[in-house]
């Protein structure tokens, strides 16, 4: 590097730049937060989908799942599984397993009662409803 | 090692690689899972066992971060450690604390464990990374805030230098962003907003600050090459890291209810996140061509190189790979990703606390360097691990394009259980190479145990 690009000028850079790029995230995450409402389907956002999403998180579900493609990626996506499978499949789904199929990927039998069942069915449909830029490319996920 | 105090990076070096091996076993756990469904079900559930994997896996990084500034400061400070006491104090409570998670992990199912330790009174538990109960997040936000006082202490009272202030600059920033492991809205869209301010800032960020921190230390002991070039080199790097980076985190941003505009905010910056690590790569191998002495331990030299290398394959080639909003909208949530992953965290965080362990070990046991035989072994054993962990991105990525294939771009699309069912040839290949890591591991251990005379001279080249 030539002479005239000292320390300074780099920790300078280092300075500066960090600065103004955090400040234009913090401006950037500042018009996406006036501008989700009408993306994020937040008026569906029910008290029983509330519910259902700490149902989500207490059985640790990403950790085998993805939901809107995050998560781990031993079983299938689940932000769109309303739309792919529906609420009665999402129940009698849920009802029988593990399957116990020799050598098949297992879930574990989480005995959720009717009302928490419901309640995470609400969750995955008000989660299926988010605009996610036309996100999977198609209904398998 | 030039202040007695440095040496409570020790046990901190020792409890990384105890729980590196850890997460190895329960990466073959899952590696096998991925192949036969129900191996060890329902002993040890798939997302338990990747709990585990994850979540060791930072907690070893942690500790190999505080154990390098306890190892750095120090000396870069030019005076003993603030308070060694306290730095022990706060090893055990982290080692405690870490181990009674995973065992909570492992022993109680995660719906009790969320009841038991308080997830009612502040839910932050069941995301990505983030599952450690309330006790574990706070228990890690004392254990960082203790920590971070000693070292700055340490650093206010002494000389100051960049690589110091940029270490402090990093574990301060890791500490921060940590703090939004406690917010967790209602909104599936928010939470996943501000999830992404941990993990991404973490890693694609302030850790990066961290990395370089920790090879500018080595490479200027190593190589003798002057302070104010490699600091230079430094500030160049982190820069671009977060000039890079910061924006960067709209890469995550395309498919999670955001809004449309962070496709190209998102695209644009992390197309440049390649940049800080190529220049880390020619950082890295311009100091050691310059060099004004050959070190005796080859083996640091290595690691150091390996860490430049690697961490531009892993996070900048690999995350170029599926960063562009086009490609991701395909990609997003496969394989691709578990092979980015699995090289970026390797070969730029794993590889450079090995850096700064394999330079400072030798020299916390009395030695300037460890014995050629003992040497070789190292120097085998980086081979194996970085060898067979680019296989084992490969095969993943050659598992993720097909997965993409089948799944979401052929004309009848298969679902997502019977495309992994046309994968399986590539998840055999992964766990081999997963094996043939465990061995590369195995074999970097016994390195420590080898013994013969140690190599001293450090000869002046001209």
């Amino acid at each position: 590097m030539s002479s005239t690009f000292t320390k300074s000028t780099a920790r300078n850079i280092f300075y500066g730049g960090s600065v103004f790029f955090f400040l234009l995230f913090l401006a950037l995450t500042f018009d996406t937060m006036r501008a989700l409402p009408k993306r994020d389907n937040s008026a569906n956002l029910t008290e029983s989908a509330i519910r259902g999403k700490k149902i989500w998180e207490t059985r640790n579900c990403i950790g085998c799942h993805t939901l809107l493609g995050e998560g781990a990626y031993f079983a299938p996506e689940l932000g769109n599984v309303y739309k792919r499978r529906g609420p009665d499949f999402i129940r009698a789904w849920m009802a029988a397993q593990p399957t116990g199929a020799p050598g098949r990927r297992q879930m574990p039998q989480f005995n959720l009662n009717e009302k928490e069942m419901n309640d995470l069915v609400e969750f995955l449909k008000y989660s299926s409803e988010i605009n996610t830029n036309n996100w999977p490319p198609n209904i398998e996920g | 090692m030039q202040y007695k105090s440095q040496a409570v990076a020790k046990p901190y070096f020792i409890a990384a690689i105890a729980l590196f091996v850890g997460q190895i076993l329960f990466g073959l756990i899952m590696g096998l899972q991925y192949i036969i469904g129900d191996f060890l079900f329902p002993l040890i559930p798939f997302n338990v066992a990747r709990m585990v994997h994850t979540n060791l896996l930072i907690v070893w990084l942690l500790f190999g971060f505080m154990g390098a500034a306890y190892y750095l400061i120090p000396e870069e400070s030019e005076r003993e450690l603030h308070s060694p006491k306290l730095a022990m104090l706060m090893f055990w409570v982290f080692l405690v604390a870490g181990a009674l998670t995973v065992v909570g992990y492992l022993a109680v199912p995660y719906a009790s464990l969320a009841k038991m330790t308080g997830n009612d009174l502040l839910e932050t538990m069941g995301r990505e990374f983030l599952e450690q109960p309330l006790p574990t997040k706070i228990g890690i936000v004392i254990v960082a805030l203790v920590f971070l006082f000693n070292i700055s202490m340490t650093v206010l009272r002494g000389r100051k230098t960049s690589i110091s202030l940029v270490m402090l600059a990093g574990l301060w920033g890791l500490a921060i962003f940590f703090l939004f492991s406690f917010v967790n809205p209602h909104n599936l869209v928010k939470d996943k907003f501000y999830w992404w301010w941990v993990v991404h800032l973490w890693v694609e960020g302030v850790w990066e600050l961290i990395l370089g921190a920790m090879l500018a230390f080595v490479l200027i002991k190593v190589t003798g090459v002057d302070r104010e070039v490699i600091e230079k080199w430094l500030y160049s790097i982190i820069a671009m890291s977060l000039i890079t980076g910061i924006i960067g985190t709209g890469h995550h941003y395309f498919w999670i209810g955001a809004p449309e505009y962070w496709q190209w905010w998102g695209s644009i910056f992390s197309a440049l996140e390649p940049i800080p690590f190529f220049m880390m790569t020619v950082f890295a191998f311009n100091m050691v061509n310059r060099r004004r002495r050959d070190h005796p331990n080859r083996a640091a030299v290595l690691w150091a190189l390996g860490t430049g290398v690697m961490a531009f394959l892993g996070a900048g080639v690999w995350g170029f790979l599926h960063t562009l909003s086009p490609v991701n909208y395909y990609t997003h949530g496969t394989q691709i990703t578990a092979a980015h992953g699995h090289m970026a965290f390797y070969g730029a965080y794993a590889m450079v606390v090995m850096t700064m362990i394999s330079y400072t070990m030798p020299l916390m046991r009395g030695r300037q360097a460890n014995s050629n035989k003992s040497q070789v072994v190292e120097m085998w054993s980086f081979w194996l691990m970085t060898v067979s962990m680019v296989f084992i991105t490969l095969f993943l990525t050659a598992a993720g394009i097909l997965q993409v294939w089948l799944q979401r771009v052929a004309t009848s699309p298969l679902s997502f259980m019977a495309t992994q069912d046309q994968l399986m040839i590539f998840y055999w290949l992964r766990l081999a190479s997963g094996v043939i890591f465990l061995l590369g591991l195995g074999l970097y251990i016994f390195s420590f145990f080898v013994g013969g005379d140690h190599a001293e001279n450090s000869s002046q080249t001209s």
